[in-house]
Parts: C-alpha cells; structure tokens; sequence
C-alpha cells in the first residue's frame, strides 16, 4: 500500500509511502480520491514523512487534488516535506495553493 | 574536456523502468562522491526525461530509450536521454512552464525541473525522428571544502 488514510471528523489524513512518480502517482491518486468521495472532508492532508523521493509528478497528484477539493470546497494542507521536495513544490508554485508545513522536528521524526 | 567514464543503457519505454533508470545513472555517478542534494537533483531531472519519453515520445507504444552517461574532466556530468519517438514540434513551446499535452495530472513542469536542477538542458527534436535532452551538471568537489 503506497498511502495509509486516516479518519478524524472532517479531516482526511494521506500519509504517502515510497516513491512518488509518474509510475506511482496513479494508484496514489486513485487511494486519495476514493477516501475524500467515501469522507468528504472539510480538510485533507497529505503527508510527504515517508516519501522518498518525489518529482513533477508529485506536482500533478497534488495540483489534481487541490481542483477536487475545490469542488467541495475543502482546504488542503502539504505536511513533513523534505528540503528536495519543498524544492520541487515551490518550482511549481504550490504554497499559493496549500499551506506547506516544511517538517518535522527531529524528535517527532525519531518516534 | 576529456571523458573520463562512461555508460550506456537501452530500456523499453514502461513505466516501471522510470525508477530503475534514476537509480541506475545515480549510482554510476556516486563515484564521483556527490552530495546527497547532486544526487537527487540528478535522479529528478533523469526522472522527468524519462517520464517523458514514456509519456509524450512513445504514447501509445513501447519503444526504446536510450541513456548515455559521460563522466568528464573536472566533475563535470552529460547525461543524455534520447527516444526515437514522436517528436516534439515546438520545443520552446514545450519547454515553457506548465504547457503540457498530457492532460489534468500532469503538471507541465517536466523540463522546468530538469532545467532548475542541472545546469544546462538542451533539447532537440525532429517530429517523427525522436528527441534528444542533453543535460550537464558540474559538481562540486569535496576536497575545496576542506
């Protein structure tokens, strides 16, 4: 399983595992969309912690989460980004889009 | 400047090779002790090359990538992706920040990646032919830091 989901109120949580690419990002997407279709959450976040690496692609998942969330007019927030990731998230121009919340501190990572 | 190493490496245009072929050219450039941030600069911008190869060059069929990786004088990189796909017939217009042809999940930023994160990019192309992307990247050395 490349994304673990959980459940608080109206808050939908994605933790991403592995690999974000092209090959990967569909049944990532996939995952996603069907747990914000079964919750309709007023929130979802997407937890980059246990992704390993991530290119444009990863642009796209969250670009094409962000116009679906819009639609019921849900916010989105991009939590534990690697300084790699956030690279690639500001290129795009995302924090226009989502609030990015660049990390964990070392001791939340450790647990 | 004169080649020091080199590598090659033909892979069919599936999706499940994208991985393999980021793992493959960072691994035959760690001899050259990049840092963890060269290396994943590098793995990306091979990322989106490939990606596009499978995505664009050969979109409804499976073709042949070829991967050239040149070792040089003074740490300097050339990777070389090249396809005998499609084409691309307007490169500038394909180069250019969130153009893409590929629908809502693309984000269009392929080659803004490639170009943020290695120093140079060159792309040419020939419709019908393929596309070449030649991407260079000098590395730091790590005995100057010392």
């Amino acid at each position: 399983m490349s994304v673990r989901i959980e459940v608080c109120g109206e808050v939908v949580t994605a933790y991403l595992q592995g690999e974000l690419d092209h090959h990967t990002a569909r049944e990532m997407r996939e995952e996603i969309d069907a747990a914000i279709d079964r919750n309709m959450p007023t929130l979802l976040v997407l937890d980059f912690k246990d992704i390993t690496f991530m290119d444009s692609s990863g642009i796209g998942l969250v670009m094409g989460r962000y116009r679906k969330l819009q639609q019921i007019k849900a916010e989105l927030h991009i939590t534990n980004t690697s300084p790699h990731i956030y690279k690639v998230m500001k290129l795009a121009g995302l924090e226009r889009l989502a609030k990015i919340d660049k990390g964990v501190k070392a001791n939340e990572r450790a647990k | 400047m004169k080649e020091l190493n080199n590598f090659k490496m033909v892979i069919p245009s599936k999706s499940s090779n994208e991985s393999f072929a980021r793992v493959a050219v960072a691994a035959f450039v760690s001899q050259l002790d990049p840092t963890i941030e060269e290396i994943t600069d590098i793995k990306t911008a091979v990322s989106e090359a490939v990606t596009n190869c499978i995505v664009h060059a050969y979109k409804d069929t499976i073709g042949k990538i070829y991967i050239t990786v040149s070792i040089r004088e003074e740490n300097k990189v050339i990777v070389k992706i090249k396809d005998k796909g499609c084409g691309i017939e307007d490169v500038k217009k394909a180069m250019e920040p969130l153009f893409t042809t590929a629908g809502e999940e693309r984000a269009g930023l392929g080659f803004a990646v490639m170009q943020s994160f290695m120093d140079n990019v060159r792309v040419t192309s020939k419709v019908g032919k393929g596309t070449t992307v030649t991407m260079t990247k000098t590395l730091s050395r790590r005995e100057d830091e010392k």
